[in-house]
C-alpha cells in the first residue's frame, strides 16, 4: 500500500515539476478523488488488507473450486497424522478417533476462511492492523 | 475404451538405472518440454519485436504478465512482487500444460499427483523457508491467534498447525482431481459415441446425445484448465502472503 502510494505520489511530483496554481488544485481534487474511490474499492489491488480478506477478488467459480476440496485436505490430513501416530505409539483407535476429529475441525476453518466467515490469522497484533 | 489409458506413463527414452528404478524419459517429460518450448515461444518470440502498439500475440503476453502481477498485488501487496517468477512460472506451466492436454492425443502432465504435489510442495516450502528467514521463530505466531482464552488455546493452536499443513493437500489434490476427472469424463462420454455408433442407423442416432455431451464437456474442460491454473495461482498469492505480512 504504502510503497505503491509512494510510487505515485513521486510520479505526481514528477509531473508538475512546474506547478501552476490550477494544476496544483486539479491533482488535489484528484488525490481526494481518488482516497474516496479507495474506501469504496477496498477490494481493489493493494488497497485492501491482504490479511484479513484475500479472496475477495477471486472469481466465485474459483472460489467453489476451492471450497470443496479444502475440507477434504483437512480430514484427509488429520486421518494421515492419525495414521501415523497410531503406527509408531501402537495406540490403534486412539489417535485416528482424536485426529479425525481435529482434523475435521480443521477442514471447517479452511472452509470458514475461504468463504471469508473468519479472518485470516496474521502475524500482526489485531490493534496493529486497520 | 478404457478411460485409464490416456494416463498411462510410457518410457520413450531410456538412461539407464539408478538403484534398481529405471531413469527414463517419459512422454510426460516430452509434454512438458512441449509446454515449456510454446511458453518460451510466446514469452521470449512474441515480444521479441517490441511494438509499441503489440500484436497478438505480444498482446497475449502481456495479458498473462498484467494478469498474474495483478492477482499477486492483489492479494499479497507490492512486497510480494519479489515472487512474481515463482506464480508467473507456476501459473503459465499449469494453464499451458491443461490446455495442451484437452487436444486429442496428447498427454495431461497434472493429472498425475506426483506433479502436482510437486509444485504444492515448492509452494509450500517457499513459504515456510521465506517465513522463517524474515521472521525468525516469530513466524510460528501464525499459529497462535491472539484474543483466545487460555485453557483453549492448544487446541486452537493445533487445529491452526494441521490447517496449515493440509494447505499443500487442498492445493494438489483439487488440480490433480479435477484434471483426472475430467479426462475421464470426456474419455467415457466419447467411448459412449463409439459404442452407440457401431449399432447400425438408430444406434447413431442415439449417438447424437453423447457427441453433444462431449462438445459441451470440452467447453468446460477449457474453463477448468484455465480455471484451476488461476486457482493455483490465486492460492500462491495467499500463502506468500501468509509468509510476507506487509505491516498494515
Amino acid at each position: 500500500m504504502a510503497d505503491k502510494k509512494q510510487a505515485d505520489d513521486a510520479r505526481d511530483r514528477k509531473g508538475r515539476d512546474q506547478p501552476s496554481a490550477e494544476e496544483a488544485a486539479l491533482s488535489a481534487r484528484l488525490r481526494d478523488l481518488g482516497k474516496r474511490l479507495g474506501r469504496h474499492h477496498s477490494d481493489g489491488p493493494s488497497d485492501s488488507e491482504p490479511g484479513q480478506r484475500p479472496t475477495t477478488d477471486a472469481s466465485a467459480m474459483a472460489r467453489g473450486f476451492r471450497l470443496s476440496t479444502e475440507l477434504v485436505a483437512g480430514v484427509l490430513v488429520g486421518a494421515g497424522i492419525g495414521w501415523l501416530i497410531d503406527r509408531w505409539a501402537g495406540t490403534t483407535p486412539l489417535g485416528m478417533i482424536v485426529f479425525l476429529l481435529l482434523g475435521f475441525a480443521a477442514g471447517v476453518l479452511n472452509v470458514m476462511r475461504t468463504a471469508g466467515v473468519v479472518p485470516t490469522n496474521t502475524l500482526d497484533p489485531p490493534d496493529k492492523r486497520q | 475404451m478404457d478411460p485409464i489409458h490416456q494416463f498411462q506413463i510410457q518410457n520413450l527414452l531410456t538412461f539407464g538405472h539408478i538403484g534398481g528404478q529405471e531413469i527414463a524419459f517419459t512422454n510426460s517429460a516430452l509434454f512438458m518440454l512441449i509446454a515449456i518450448a510454446v511458453i518460451a515461444a510466446l514469452t521470449i518470440g512474441a515480444t521479441s519485436s517490441r511494438a509499441l502498439v503489440p500484436g497478438r500475440m505480444q498482446s497475449v503476453a502481456e495479458m498473462s504478465y498484467e494478469f498474474v502481477a495483478d492477482t499477486l498485488r492483489s492479494s499479497a501487496g507490492s512486497e510480494g512482487m519479489k515472487f512474481f517468477p515463482l506464480v508467473f512460472s507456476l501459473f503459465m506451466f499449469i494453464v499451458t500444460v491443461n490446455v495442451i492436454g484437452i487436444i486429442p492425443y496428447t498427454f495431461t502432465v497434472t493429472s498425475h499427483i506426483i506433479i502436482t504435489v510437486s509444485l504444492a510442495l515448492v509452494v509450500f516450502l517457499t513459504v515456510v523457508v521465506y517465513g522463517l528467514y524474515k521472521h525468525g521463530l516469530h513466524f510460528f505466531k501464525l499459529f497462535v491467534p491472539s484474543g483466545i482464552p487460555i485453557y483453549i488455546l492448544p487446541l486452537v493452536t493445533f487445529i491452526e498447525v494441521l490447517s496449515f499443513l493440509s494447505r499443500p493437500v487442498s492445493h494438489s489434490v483439487r488440480l490433480f482431481a479435477n484434471m483426472l476427472a475430467g479426462h475421464i469424463t470426456l474419455k467415457v462420454f466419447g467411448g459412449f459415441v463409439v459404442m452407440l455408433g457401431g449399432l447400425g442407423f438408430l444406434g447413431s442416432l442415439g449417438a447424437i446425445l453423447p457427441l453433444g455431451m462431449t462438445v459441451a464437456l470440452t467447453a468446460l474442460e477449457l474453463l477448468v484448465a484455465f480455471l484451476q491454473a488461476y486457482v493455483f495461482a490465486i492460492l500462491t498469492c495467499i500463502y506468500i502472503n501468509d509468509a510476507i505480512h506487509p505491516g498494515h
